[in-house]
């Protein structure tokens, strides 16, 4: 029996456009801490990048995939959605962290508005943090909150993937492979981001101190080939 | 690759910069020594020029994804408004850099007579699909043993016919005739007539 088959779906088009990596939304020069750790040693093999991929899934990943899920639920809401941009930014102690999210957050944005023009992107911050524009990013391209914990989930760990694959070398099909096997681990964490994004729940706090450390120390790298 | 976009940028800085209300946005590829070393030159005013991070990938960020630079330009545009011509330099490495419509209103792209002679010949997007091709460093041909006159002929046949420049910075540092060119394709741009091109 086919047991894949059980799980067939017919993914919208606009939100497999909205996850493709080639989105103009900036993300391609962010290495999500990557790009520190290999500064400084930290990451340098295969297996080195799925532990840091594992613990930037479980941290900075969950935080990102309950907000971009809570904001998709809250987007006409100036009030609600001033207060998850504050969520944010208390979760995030780095400046440099919070700053590489608001800046993809703005990339993100004027992808968005480009491409699906939408009312309920109106009420956003002009540069609002990643997470919260990628909740929002979700409701224009007609999908929701659990479209947006995962891709929010995925994203998390896809891009400091593809930032090893062009700082180490590291063989594509093997980090591809790395992460198909990863992708489990995503859903999990996207599925219990989404429990705790429903409205009046709250928000997971769960911090991953060398990522934000690492921002910090790539803001002082001289030789910097990634915006974070 | 060394032929000399960021010393070029920094001589249209200096005979452009009483006229038109300049910024310019360098993208390294891996350090911010380009916005540096113009923001050191004197040839413009230093808070005028930034500088973005590239991804390991400067052809993405002028042409695939070109984010980065437009948050540069904006932010430069909300600190100098108005401004009248933004410079956005990329340091190519070869052939193909090919800038994106969304991002710029023409292109130039610089190669270098150290580089070879034979290099317009081998054309690509960069040589053949650019706005004005300037071959820099004419002053170093008889050194290398570049023949100009082969590298015009190559240049004109793979562009047919399309607009170069040859230039040395060190006989002319302000280089006069590309600053010419950009002022006309400014008119142009702007839909104005122009009386005395180049």
């Amino acid at each position: 029996m086919n047991t894949a088959a059980q799980h067939d779906t017919a993914v919208p088009a606009a939100l497999l456009l909205l996850a493709d990596s080639r989105l103009p939304a900036g993300a391609h020069a962010h290495s999500g801490g990557l790009a520190a750790a290999v500064d400084t040693g930290r990451v340098r093999t295969l297996e080195d990048l799925q532990r840091f991929l594992t613990g930037r899934l479980t941290t900075a990943g969950l935080v990102a995939a309950a907000v971009a899920a809570r904001a998709a639920q809250v987007l006409g809401d100036a009030e609600q959605l001033a207060a998850l941009e504050a969520e944010v930014d208390a979760r995030t102690p780095s400046p440099a962290a919070r700053e590489a999210s608001r800046a993809q957050g703005r990339g993100l944005l004027r992808a968005v508005a480009r491409a699906w023009p939408s009312p309920v992107l109106d009420l956003l911050p002009e540069r609002p943090h990643a997470p919260v524009a990628l909740g929002a990013a979700a409701v224009a391209v007609g999908s929701g909150p659990a479209a947006a914990a995962r891709v929010a989930a995925l994203t998390a760990v896809t891009g400091p993937a593809w930032a090893a694959v062009r700082l180490l070398g590291l063989d594509p099909l093997a980090v591809s492979a790395l992460l198909a096997g990863l992708a489990p681990q995503v859903e999990q964490v996207a599925d219990e981001a989404l429990t705790s994004a429903k409205p009046g729940q709250p928000l997971p706090a769960a911090s991953g101190p060398m990522l934000e450390l690492l921002a910090q120390a790539h803001t002082r790298t001289e030789v910097r080939l990634f915006a974070s | 690759m060394g032929s000399g976009k960021t010393a070029l940028v920094a001589a249209l800085c200096r005979t452009l910069g009483d006229e038109l209300a300049l910024a310019v946005v360098t993208n390294d590829i891996y350090t911010t020594e380009d916005a540096e070393f113009l923001r050191r030159s004197g040839a413009i005013d230093p808070t005028r020029v930034a500088a973005v991070e590239t991804g390991c990938c400067p052809h993405t960020a002028v042409r695939d994804d070109i984010t980065a630079n437009l948050d540069a330009v904006e932010e430069l545009e909300r600190r100098h408004a108005p401004l009248e011509l933004v410079l956005v330099e990329s340091g190519g490495d070869n052939l193909t850099m090919t800038f994106s419509q969304g991002l710029v209103d023409v292109q130039l792209f610089v190669l270098d007579v150290a580089g070879g002679d034979k290099v317009p010949r081998k054309g690509g997007p960069g040589v053949t699909a650019s706005d004005l091709l300037v071959i820099n460093k004419t002053d170093l041909a008889s050194r290398v043993g570049a023949d100009l006159a082969v590298m015009a002929g190559d240049a004109d046949r793979m562009r047919k016919g399309g607009p170069v420049l040859f230039t040395s910075l060190t006989e002319q540092p302000g280089a006069p005739d590309v600053a010419g060119w950009l002022r006309a394709a400014r008119a142009r741009w702007q839909g104005a007539v122009v009386t005395s091109p180049g």
